[in-house]
């Protein structure tokens, strides 16, 4: 029998190989001499902020923050276990799981950074264009290669975005930020119409993918929903009709107000039709061979992601089922952790980095070790981090479900409560965050408590929660059925909600504000209020966020307001 | 000025336009609202332009076969404007000549200026040489295709720089 020769490769993610190793090197070598040039005074702080922030080092209010990349929220056994030995070297024993894919270590000096980045490098890991004005992660479904509904692996074209995006000549000064979020399901789980550019991939007629191409899409100051430019972009012209926005937004997006600066504002100013104007004459205008992405190309990378070598499932469903019924606990968490697999006897988990009054996304180094142990034994090795700040492992047997639950629920990373209240998005907010208005942590981690009862969030149903520290809106209040936004009313901490915010399934809104700012108590109390009004005004299986649409308003925010 | 091209440090033998005066005599850089004056010239010394980050280089498109040299002016190194500027000069305009960056610009953004198809720096004053080389030295590989059509580094967009 011949060795697979994709036996070596990582499973989900692409393999670096000698070229790439050298390249990260190099890069630490580049950062450590700026740090070095900023120490002896050669760079000053405002020339050495954009070269540390597009190493994902910001300075923040009590420490350095380093934000490491996790390609299209995809990394291995290996990889995780790296990260555990940063936050336990390094920093103070946890990192927090952002809803870009990444992750973020709080506490970092600014000396210890080279070597940070060093080790990383060791595994195939860097903070390249975690921050600064330039193309950042480019994000994919959670359950990409996995998902049951999905049509093509997004994953592929997330790395060669990131190649192309990496260290761009052109593209690394740009006005603002600028995210790129991918997806090769119909079912929108990336959020597509919430980014600076977002594109769902299908099969197209001839065998090979096409590519719906929205942009002007994003949250923050000024919340809006993307425009479609294309519905059929072949994949060939991938890269050229990037390049074509990026220049257009480079050359024409705002320099004089860093709140206008988005693309969003752009396409908003040009009007949808004289942008797409402006990007087809640009698009007509270029080197079109040099920009274009060949099938082989693509082959070339997807050659270098491993994947899953399923072992034929056997009864494992069967005794899945049998485990259910005998414990109703592993059932429930089974009901809202796990996502249809397209391999029979397999599926996904989604494991709740969200624990009944803790912080959204945080993880200790111990729990980040235990998530390496269950990869590496159940799921070929490979994790995911979800936008929702949780943790995938794509492709479980269900026979060892059981297994990896009490795993788990030993550690705390058992909660069944995936898409329901208390799987909450949060900033960092004014614990850490310079920019921020408010706390979020705190309030998040009361809104835990209050609904922490299983039956009671069951009974509620699917809900996002969000919650943003400021106005820069980095916890997608916008986005959140409920959103939570944190500001400062007279030097004192206070929330507004606004409620009716979806970010995906073809669906997306954003959020309206129900009314003026509370305290921290009041707000959990408002929205305990909410939520008894959405359980006694629902219709029969009407989810939380289609009774908002049916009633408007109106009756929650009379419920909010209302006084005993 | 120290003008630093092809890793040399030479010396800028090109005049700049005074405000109020009328041109001189050798070679000399105009700004873009004094292109057809520099045109009308009546001499055999060489001409080129100095662009502001706003300027759109698409107005150069009759004027460049006669540019010896189009100068783009970094406000601030975090105006990334040049880089598409020079990019667009090369790719959509065809300029063989020289492009130069002036202005607030750092070494670290020396290897994407020279990516994007400028050929000179107009060094800050006081500036290391050294540092500047260094950076172009920093990396052996880039991971997309650009004007200089690099060769290719193995498989997929990957390019080796010299």
């Amino acid at each position: 029998m011949s060795h697979s020769p994709s036996a070596a490769l990582p499973v989900g993610h692409y393999a670096y190989d000698d070229v790439d190793r050298t390249f990260l090197k190099q890069r630490v070598a580049q950062f450590k001499d700026q740090v070095e040039r900023r120490l002896s005074g050669a760079l000053t702080e405002e020339e050495f902020k954009p070269l540390r922030l597009m190493n994902g080092l910001y300075l923040q209010l009590h420490a350095y923050m380093l934000r490491v990349a996790i390609p299209y929220g995809v990394l291995d056994a290996k990889q995780m276990r790296t990260l555990a030995h940063i936050a336990r070297t390094y920093d103070r024993d946890y990192g927090h799981f952002t809803t870009r894919q990444n992750i973020q270590f709080n506490w970092i000096r600014l000396e210890d950074t080279p070597e940070i980045l060093n080790v990383l490098a060791d595994t195939d890991m860097h903070a390249i264009q975690t921050s600064g004005n330039c193309i950042r992660n480019v994000t994919a479904d959670q359950f990409a290669g996995a998902a049951a509904d999905e049509v093509l692996d997004p994953r592929v074209y997330a790395e060669i975005l990131r190649q192309w995006s990496t260290l761009h000549p052109e593209f690394t000064f740009l006005p603002r930020k600028f995210k790129i979020a991918i997806s090769g399901s119909q079912q929108d789980r990336v959020a597509a119409r919430f980014h600076d550019i977002g594109l769902i991939a299908r099969e197209g007629e001839n065998g090979r993918p096409v590519f719906e191409v929205f942009v002007g899409g994003g949250l923050g100051r000024t919340p809006i929903i993307g425009v479609r430019l294309r519905d059929d972009l072949p994949e060939e012209d991938l890269i050229a009709y990037l390049e074509a926005i990026l220049r257009v937004y480079n050359a024409h997006g705002r320099r004089d107000n860093i709140y206008k600066a988005r693309i969003k504002i752009l396409v908003q100013a040009l009007g949808t039709e004289e942008f797409l104007n402006q990007v087809n004459a640009e698009f007509a205008a270029m080197d079109r061979a040099r920009y274009r992405l060949p099938e082989a190309t693509v082959e070339a990378i997807r050659a270098r992601f491993g994947a899953p070598d399923f072992a034929p499932a056997g009864n494992a469903a069967e005794k899945l089922a049998a485990q259910r019924k005998a414990d109703r606990a592993f059932d429930a968490w089974v009901h809202t952790n796990t996502h249809p697999h397209k391999q029979p006897g397999y599926c996904s988990i989604t494991v709740s980095c969200k624990p009944a009054g803790g912080i959204p996304g945080d993880v200790t180094s111990a729990q980040m070790d235990l998530l390496a142990d269950l990869a590496e034994r159940y799921s070929f090795g490979e994790l995911r981090i979800t936008h929702l700040q949780n943790v995938v492992l794509g492709h479980v047997r269900q026979d060892a479900l059981y297994d990896v639950w009490q795993s788990l629920e030993k550690n705390g990373l058992g909660e069944a409560n995936i898409g329901f209240i208390t799987d909450i998005v949060a900033c960092p907010g004014l614990d850490y965050c310079a920019l921020a208005n408010a706390r979020s942590i705190p309030i998040a981690q009361k809104l835990s408590s209050r609904f922490a009862n299983a039956d009671l969030q069951r009974e509620i149903g699917p809900l996002r929660l969000n919650i943003s520290g400021c106005i820069n809106a980095c916890g997608h209040h916008h986005a959140g059925h409920i959103g939570i936004l944190g500001v400062d009313k007279r030097g004192e901490e206070a929330f507004q909600i606004t409620l009716g915010g979806s970010a995906g399934d073809g669906d997306a809104s954003i959020g309206q504000i129900l009314g003026s700012a509370m305290s921290e108590d009041e707000t959990v109390d408002a929205i305990a209020r909410i939520i008894d009004t959405y359980l006694s005004r629902r219709t029969a299986g009407e989810r939380f966020i289609e009774t908002c649409r049916r009633l408007g308003t109106a009756p929650f925010k009379d419920a909010a307001y209302a006084t005993a | 000025m120290p003008l630093l091209e092809n890793g040399q440090i030479i010396q800028d033998t090109w005049q700049i336009a005074v405000e109020g005066e009328s041109l001189p005599t050798g070679d000399v850089l105009v700004p873009l609202a004094r292109l057809s004056e520099g045109l009308g010239r009546n001499s055999d010394a060489r001409l080129g332009v100095v662009l502001s980050s706003a300027d759109d280089v698409e107005t150069l498109r009759d004027a460049l076969p006669r540019l010896d040299v189009v100068a783009l002016t970094f406000p601030v190194f975090r105006d990334g404007r040049p880089f598409t500027q020079a990019r667009a000069l090369r790719e959509h305009l065809h300029f063989k000549g020289e492009i130069r960056a002036g202005g607030h610009v750092l070494p670290d953004q020396y290897e994407f200026l020279l990516r994007c198809g400028v050929t000179a720096i107009d060094l800050p004053e006081g500036a290391d040489p050294a540092v500047w080389q260094r950076a172009h030295e920093a990396f052996t590989v880039a991971y997309q295709p650009s004007i200089l059509n690099e060769q290719a580094e193995g498989f997929a967009f990957r390019r080796r720089l010299a």
